[in-house]
């Protein structure tokens, strides 16, 4: 289902349900508590519970405390946002089963995700693989750097949304227009944090390459991508979120079955309770992909100074 | 080739660098000759353009005007024939010490050696600076002492026709000096390579070199005298202390530097 929604009013509509759903969200990533020391090692292990709901305790009794505000908040019966409890009673099936599908009509939040996630996947590659190799000619060339710097400070301020209209133009069909829309978001960043990491390569690490005479690739493979890789990780981890961003905005407008477009279907059949339940699911797949992004960073750079 | 010429040789060297549309001459006139097998080391006060120096026979940075030859053949970029120990050691800290040394003779052996070769060759060079017990380990997790020796066994192992050393040692405590020291001079006697050492250290350059440099201070620096260490190898550190030709050759160095040219602040 590709029904392009691209006029003013959808966009403030977009806007609209984004402010409104952001103030309550919780932040539901908590992990379940600590697991009962099994192990001889008590000690060690009554330590490590005790890191954990260090952790764990302190955002679940905010947690705790805002749901009971917000209970209090919208408790009056002409109240125009839905409770906890009337959420609970709404929208019990997309809470507790992300998997079902009875339909295209009526699928779980988790499939939806899903296709969210695949377009993601594509566009935030897509930009990864653009982003370090544009990042790195801009970082190594000085006339790259004058030539292209300025145009990319120019365009990375357009918001991702304004690419939409002349994407759908140019692809003319909803899903490479989201993808497109993912990765124009997502490169920026990208772009110039490989281009400030590669401009920070000491000089020493290019003594010693140009001693052992590397070429071009092994220069890449060997110097730049390790000594690079914190930044360009950072850049990485902000195009993740900003893609994640994106996609729910695009997917409002270009339909489809992603959790953007539920959001959407959900607030043109007024079904409050259902784009409460879909907020907390992207947040939680945000956080995820922004954890993910941080550990695969974490592991590419081990060895490298201060890691 | 004609047998007398020497390996490498400096020809009425010129630097200047450019800044802002200034330039600024660091070294003026500087010839030097250096023989197969030599070590000489070069001595000068901070800034005066040894490290210019180095590298300008390494090829990291271009002449302004004059030649560099080694072998006959012009000097204009950098190579695995003339490798450097690097004054900060600048291992590469993402792989292992093991690794450090294999990039290189990957690069220089790769025609030449199997994998087996380069495999053993990188070992020996390890155990030639001690440090074959490390091979595993990440930069971060040794020493300076070890940093230093693993930066000498990456360099031998390409095997250079000339090793350029940035003042090596500078780092480190008196103790590892001495004990690297002693680790350098075993190696150019098992070798016979030939060796171009910058340095700050009087003693050092005694006790190491066949010829030490002496610049004079900068801007515009040039070799201000050359003086020949007459001791017979192998040298012993502790044999030297009361030997008067060691006496000899370290005053005309110490005279060479405080007195005919004091250190001048902000030179
Ligand atoms: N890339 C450069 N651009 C401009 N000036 C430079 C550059 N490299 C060195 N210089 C200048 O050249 C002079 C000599 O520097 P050099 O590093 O060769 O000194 P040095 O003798 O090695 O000193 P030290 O003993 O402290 O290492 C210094 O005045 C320095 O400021
Ligand atoms: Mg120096």
């Amino acid at each position: 289902m590709t029904r392009p929604l691209i006029n003013a009013e959808a966009l403030r509509g977009a806007v609209k349900v984004t402010r409104a759903g952001s103030v309550p969200l919780p932040s539901d990533a908590a992990p379940p508590a600590a697991p009962p020391a099994r192990y001889d090692f008590a000690g060690a292990a009554l330590k490590q519970a005790k890191a954990v709901a260090t952790a764990v305790v302190p955002p679940l009794i905010v947690l705790f405390l805002m749901l009971v505000f917000w209970q209090l908040a919208t408790s009056a019966p002409n109240s125009s946002l839905p409770s906890p409890t009337k959420i609970w009673a709404d929208s019990k099936d997309l809470i507790v089963s992300p998997f079902f599908n009875y339909g295209p009509q009526d699928l779980g939040l988790g499939w939806r995700v899903l296709v969210s996630l695949e377009r993601v996947a594509y566009g935030f590659g897509l930009a990864a693989i653009a982003g370090i190799a544009l990042g790195a000619l801009v970082g190594q060339s000085q006339w790259a750097m004058r030539g292209l710097d300025p145009i990319f400070q120019v365009l990375r301020t357009v918001p991702p949304l304004a690419w939409l209209p002349l994407s759908l133009a140019a692809f003319r069909d909803a899903n490479p227009s989201a993808i497109f829309v993912i990765f124009i978001t997502a490169i920026w960043p990208i772009i110039i944090n490989t281009a400030v990491g590669i401009r920070n390569i000491p000089q020493d690490y290019r003594n010693v390459a140009a001693v052992l005479r590397l070429n071009q690739l092994e220069f890449f493979w060997r110097i730049m991508l390790p000594s690079a890789a914190p930044y360009i990780f950072t850049g990485l981890r902000i195009g993740v979120g900003l893609s994640w961003l994106a996609i729910v905005a695009a997917e409002m407008l270009t339909g489809g079955v992603g959790i953007g477009f539920f959001i959407w279907d959900a607030w043109n059949s007024s079904r409050l309770s259902d784009i409460i339940v879909a907020l907390v699911y992207i947040g939680v797949v945000g956080f995820l992909l922004d954890r993910l992004v941080a550990l695969v960073g974490r592991i590419a750079a081990r060895g490298a100074p201060g890691v | 080739m004609i047998p007398q010429k020497p390996l490498l040789k400096l020809e009425q060297v010129d630097k200047a660098f450019e800044r802002g549309g200034q330039s600024s001459v660091v070294l003026k006139g500087v010839d030097l000759a250096v023989e197969k097998g030599e070590f000489v080391s070069i001595i000068g006060h901070s800034g005066c353009g040894k490290s210019t120096m180095l590298n300008l026979i390494a090829g990291l940075t271009r002449v302004t005007s004059g030649v560099v030859f080694l072998e006959n053949k012009v000097v204009d970029a950098p190579g695995p024939d003339r490798a450097v120990v690097f004054q900060n050691h600048s291992l590469l800290p993402w792989l292992s010490v093991y690794d450090n040394v294999r990039i290189g003779v990957d690069k220089v052996f790769f025609r030449t050696k199997s994998r087996a070769e380069r495999h053993l060759w990188t070992m020996e060079k390890l155990e030639l600076v001690q440090m074959a017990h490390a091979r595993d380990k990440r930069p971060s997790e040794i020493s300076g002492g070890m940093k230093q020796r693993v930066g000498i066994a990456r360099a031998l192992a390409m095997e250079p026709k000339v090793l350029l050393m940035d003042e090596p040692f500078g780092a480190l405590d008196a103790l590892t000096r001495a004990h690297l020291q002693d680790q350098v001079m075993a190696i150019h006697a098992g070798l016979q390579n030939t060796v171009i050492m910058i340095t700050h250290d009087v003693d050092e350059a005694v006790l190491l070199s066949d010829r030490i440099v002496m610049m004079t201070n900068g801007p515009a620096a040039k070799i201000g005298e050359i003086l020949t260490v007459d001791l017979p190898r192998p040298r012993k550190r502790l044999e030297l202390v009361a030997d008067p030709a060691y006496i000899r050759a370290r005053q005309r160095v110490l005279e060479f530097l405080y007195e005919r040219h004091g250190f001048v602040e902000a030179a």
